[in-house]
């Protein structure tokens, strides 16, 4: 909200200049945004009648213009098209200083000597408006100060205020509040009831009494719809962001600004019959002021006549029975509204508008007659007419229920006592009526506070109005509990730095992604289908991602684009599948790898970073935990060059080569290595067990096999290992060839045998006999062909 | 006698004048082999009287003493020399880069996050999770937070599927935590979260760390303690100031803004306050016999305050250039 501070000051005297008024305001909840000058620096300018204007007598385009600017009259030169006798306009005198630091000189113009300069809005930075001289109000006294005259030397306050504050959405709410915090007085505006001058009403009747606790009305005849708005109330609407619309319009808006009561004005020539207010029916239909045509819902409440809607209660009037340029009986309204029957209504509807933004949060239900007494006094001496008796029908006012506060419980919950003089002293400011008894209270909201309930509120009501700088802050001082540490699981901190170590980069991506980078992903298999973003933010962002795949393509475009040559990703994240229960959301890893296999180098070979590179990442990652790869179809994967990740016999994950159909897709030069693993499988490991190492000594054999090519190797270590004598301890693959002297279909396997017993030197009966083992395993279940038993290298 | 210092003199000369091992070795066998002139010199001993036989003995011996001296030192000489060569052969540049693997580092915000958890775990805060897709329930209305309260424009929230959001803060963590956990509680609770609007200084996707703490007396003044401290931890600053300001937020009163400032200005780093006594109802908390603080601060924004980033798109680009500063 705009506060200006000159009108607040007429409220109220906080005792402060503007910069220690925004910091007390800040320091008690009504947090100030930013503070503006009304208008910006100038100085010499004052208040001018022009008294006549004639041609220039050497320039087509310019003027010689007499202007009275208080003392004797003056000549000055002016191009402004809208310069005409009588005007009244701003004149920069001799020495003025203008915004931008222009100074005005006695000069001649064209041969003739001009004594100033008349200005426009945007000379003296008030406005955009270049088109021609600002005119003044007429009743302005020639000479007068203009930064006096329109109060220029004021601040715009832009309060950030909280949903529970509506209470402050006007400038004597504001003045209230301020009031109570620095303990000053402070005076609300002349709402008196002005002369009933006729004896027309208007009956109203409230259907829904939930819906609507009080209706307050009035009847204003004969008044002149030509009259102006004044000047003084243009620039306080201007200066609340309001812009003028005609002298009634304004007026209701003003009421609004000044009290916080939103009125409405009604041509009275369209009102037939008694106002009702009801909940709208089937397809009833209102075309509101902003021209939206609505189809009504049963849920919206109308301010209605005998037999249509009116307008939308607290939101909004209809474009039919507004305010005309010829209106000439007006029908104010003053309404307080159940905030339940205006919540969410205008976010569902698209608009919103002042009226509805305060009645959804709570208006004041006691400031309805106060409301129609000011905005008739202002109507009757703006444009005249003559009022009818004020009409108040309550329903159900809202309940107003008194609450215990215990200074023990403020000492409690703040952490320092107060005492219970002081806060009655601060329940009394702020309007609470506080019953004292012994140490607590009973105290009891007043109808402009909605936001004070429960004893909770009142504290905080103390504790802001003392000052949130006057509790302490204390050490934590309270029983310490050593937190767990489990061995057993490493931080997710820990695995991230496990990769960063292994030349890793962490990025972070957002959760949702392209459908259709979904779907390129997933194949047709995509079953069952991604999340959906009900409202994305953009189109490419309408489902939550299923892998992390997503995220680390587009990071990989994004550098490759530019020219980044190498790039290794990793993501920690939540990946969203549709499950049996709901939602699942596992978080896991996701990496890529491109480009060359190691960063560029002056010794060494290049070569492009294949699967293998990746698992023996994950491999040391994982570590001391076993890896285990096999192949495994996946949509987004190479056929030949996929592998599903098992750790501990639990599946965890995908390892592959993008699918070069999907390199093409994403536009890549080659194609990336992708996996995805969960983050458990990563950070979960067993706590070391010690067991003695054997001092005996190794004893190394080789085994040299040719197998046929569709055997995974790990296949036939598994069986290997199935098959081994107790003293072999290791056995590992360490070379693998094709081609050459291996026969077409045949894969050349070697393998080493690493043997020990723990407790004597073995015999060459044994070791044979081990590796003979072995042989026939790899022969008779895989027909391998025995190379050569090669001895030890 | 003459002759031996003769023979002495040039096989020292010529020892010294070998320039390698089989030079050296052809001029010890001039000089001290069968066919040598030193050994030739002892074959004459023979021939001299018997009373001069001994003396002379003893002065060729004393020659032969000095050439095998001298002899084993010019070898070393030569050995030295040759391994200094192969020595010198073999030096490498060693101011050229070295090898391997290229360096790669944590995320920004993760740097941010596993500070934020250290410090708070020094003060014996457990670090909770919860899924990112909410329901309602969790996300707004155990927070005392109901449909159409005007408290919900301040989260613009992006909906999904089956009736659930993407959650506007962690805070349904705290509540999933209090439904399962009974108090005493002290946990913080950071993670992802959704909200619609998207500028320099917003992005559709962000971080939250949230703080609870609930036993039977922490108090506001408890709070103003921990979020201080933490600051001033975590931007390792004494002179960082903090400032408490009246707030609003549906499941905290009192509520508060905590402002920080380095010096000029004051910066929003954090919400907080005292949890409502309804947020307590609702998971089954007895208000009149537990309370405490809950706190909610913006990972982004720390980092962004930490290492001089001025535009919080840039956490999301991930440009590789921008992220490398982090390692």
């Amino acid at each position: 909200m705009r506060v200006s501070e000159h009108w607040l000051r007429t409220f109220v005297d906080p005792g402060r200049d503007t910069a220690e008024l925004a910091e007390r305001l800040t320091m008690s909840g009504l947090e100030v945004e930013s503070v503006e000058p009304a208008a910006p620096p100038f100085s010499g300018v004052v208040v001018a009648r022009i008294l006549s204007v004639v041609p220039h007598p050497n320039a087509d385009r310019l003027r010689l213009c007499t202007v009275d600017a208080g003392d004797e009259p003056l000549a000055i030169v002016c191009g402004a098209p809208n310069a005409a006798a009588g005007m009244t306009v701003p004149c920069a005198r001799e020495g003025a200083t203008l915004p931008g630091g222009v100074t005005i000189r006695r000069a001649a113009v064209r041969g003739v000597e001009s004594r100033g300069m008349l200005c426009s809005a945007k000379e003296l930075g008030l406005s955009d408006d270049a088109s021609g001289l600002l005119a003044l109000d007429a009743s302005l006294a020639p000479g007068r100060d203009l930064r006096d005259a329109l109060a220029l030397d004021d601040a715009i306050l832009t309060l950030k205020l909280t949903p529970n504050r509506a209470d402050c959405l006007s400038m004597t709410g504001v003045a209230r509040d301020l009031a109570a915090v620095t303990d000053r007085p402070w005076t609300a505006p002349d709402c008196s009831p002005v002369a009933v001058a006729s004896a027309r009403v208007r009956e109203v009747r409230i259907d829904e009494p939930e819906a609507c606790p009080r209706f307050g009305g009035r009847l204003i005849e004969g008044i002149d719809p030509s009259r102006p708005t004044p000047g003084w109330m243009k620039t306080r609407l201007e200066r609340s962001g309001i812009r003028s619309i005609s002298a009634l319009v304004d007026i209701t808006n003003y009421v609004m600004l000044e009290l916080g009561q939103p009125m409405h004005a009604y041509d009275a020539r369209h009102l037939d019959g008694a106002i009702v207010v009801r909940f709208a029916r089937e397809g009833e239909k209102l075309t509101l002021l902003n021209g939206d045509v609505l189809d009504l819902e049963g849920d919206l409440l109308l301010v209605c006549d005998r037999n249509k809607p009116l307008g939308l209660a607290g939101i909004m009037g209809g474009e039919h029975s507004g305010i005309a340029a010829d209106t000439t009986d007006v029908y104010l309204e003053a309404a307080c509204w159940n905030p339940a029957v205006i919540q969410g209504r205008m976010r569902r509807l698209g608009f919103s508008s002042d009226a509805g933004y305060r009645f959804e949060r709570g208006v004041d239900p006691e400031l309805g007659p106060a409301a129609i007494e000011r905005a008739s006094a202002l109507v009757l001496a703006i444009c005249g007419g003559r009022a009818g008796p004020r009409t108040d029908v309550k329903a159900r006012l809202p309940e107003r229920r008194p609450v215990r506060v215990r200074s023990s419980r403020i000492a409690r919950l703040l952490g320092v006592g107060v005492p219970a003089d002081e806060s009655g002293r601060i329940f009394a400011r702020l309007g609470l009526e506080p019953r004292r008894d012994g140490d607590d209270f009973t105290v009891t909201p007043p109808s402009w506070r909605f936001d004070l309930a429960i004893e909770e509120d009142f504290v905080e009501e103390v504790a802001r109005v003392r000052g949130y700088e006057r509790i302490p802050s204390t050490p934590a001082a309270h029983v310490q509990t050593m937190l767990p540490r489990p061995e057993g699981r490493r931080s997710a901190f820990a695995a991230r730095r496990a990769f960063a170590a292994r030349d890793w980069q962490e990025i972070v991506t957002f959760g949702f992604v392209s459908s259709d980078v979904e779907r390129a992903l997933s194949g047709d298999a995509a079953d069952p289908a991604p999340v959906r973003v009900l409202n994305p933010i953009a189109a490419q962002r309408d489902v939550m991602r299923t892998t992390l795949v997503p995220g680390l393509i587009e990071t990989l475009r994004t550098n490759a684009a530019r020219r980044e040559t190498r790039v290794r990703l990793f993501e920690v994240g939540r990946v969203f599948r549709r499950g049996p229960d709901g939602v699942a959301q596992p978080i896991r890893v996701g990496g890529l790898a491109w480009g060359d296999a190691w960063p560029e180098h002056w010794g060494g070979p290049r070569r492009a970073v294949d699967l293998y590179d990746v698992k023996g990442d994950l491999e040391a990652i994982l570590h001391p935990n076993r890896l285990r790869t096999a192949a495994a179809a996946h949509p987004a994967l190479h056929p030949g060059r996929s592998a599903s990740m098992s750790v501990g016999g639990r599946d965890c994950g995908w390892l592959g080569e993008l699918h070069p159909r999907l390199v093409r897709t994403f536009g890549l030069a080659t194609a990336p290595v992708v996996f995805e693993i969960d983050l458990d499988a990563l950070v979960e490991r067993a706590v070391p067990a010690g067991r003695p190492v054997s001092r005996q000594p190794t004893v190394r054999r080789d085994l040299a096999l040719e197998l046929p090519d569709q055997v995974p190797v790990q296949m036939l270590l598994d069986a290997l290992d199935a098959a081994r004598p107790p003293f072999v301890v290791t056995i590992r693959p360490f070379d693998v060839f094709r081609g050459g002297s291996v026969g077409p279909g045949r894969t050349s396997v070697a393998i080493r045998v690493l043997m020990q017993d723990t407790a004597r030197t073995l015999t060459a009966t044994e070791i044979d006999g081990a590796m003979a083992a072995l042989a026939g395993v790899a022969q008779r279940e895989f027909r391998a062909t025995l190379r050569s038993q090669e001895p030890p290298r | 006698m003459s002759d031996l210092d003769s023979i002495v003199q040039a096989a020292l000369a010529d020892f010294a004048a070998a320039g390698d091992p089989a030079v050296l070795e052809n001029a010890k066998a001039r000089y001290l082999g069968k066919a040598g002139a030193l050994t030739a010199a002892l074959r004459t001993l023979g021939t001299l009287p018997a009373e001069e036989r001994r003396a002379a003995g003893a002065r060729i011996n004393t020659a032969k003493e000095r050439l095998e001296a001298a002899l084993v030192a010019r070898r070393d000489a030569l050995a030295e020399s040759k391994l200094a060569h192969a020595l010198a052969a073999e030096a490498l540049d060693v101011s050229l880069p070295g090898r391997g693997a290229g360096t790669g580092g944590l995320h920004p915000l993760s740097l941010t996050l596993e500070r934020v958890e250290a410090l708070f775990s020094t003060l014996g805060f457990t670090v909770a999770d919860g899924p990112e897709i909410e329901d309602d329930f969790h996300n707004f209305t155990a927070l005392n937070t109901p449909e159409n309260h005007p408290a919900r424009s301040m989260h613009d929230t992006f909906y999904v599927d089956g009736g659930l959001l993407l959650r506007t803060h962690t805070s349904p963590i705290q509540v999933r935590w209090m439904e399962t956990h009974p108090p005493p509680i002290k946990i913080i609770a950071p993670g992802r979260v959704y909200r619609v609007d998207s500028d320099a200084t917003h992005s559709p996707m962000f971080h939250q760390v949230e703080g609870l703490w609930i036993d039977t007396d922490v108090s506001f003044a408890d709070l103003k303690g921990v979020v201080a401290e933490f600051l001033r931890r975590f931007f390792e600053r004494e002179d960082l100031a903090v400032r408490f300001r009246p707030s609003f937020f549906p499941f905290t009163e009192p509520s508060v803004e905590i402002d920080m400032s380095f010096g000029e200005g004051w910066l929003e780093i954090a919400g907080a306050g005292q949890v409502h006594p309804n947020v307590l109802s609702a998971v089954g908390i007895d208000p009149e016999r537990w309370q405490g603080f809950a706190f909610g601060m913006g990972p982004d924004r720390l980092a962004m305050l930490r290492y001089g980033v001025d535009d919080l798109r840039l956490f999301y680009e991930n440009d590789l250039a921008f992220l490398r500063q982090f390692a």
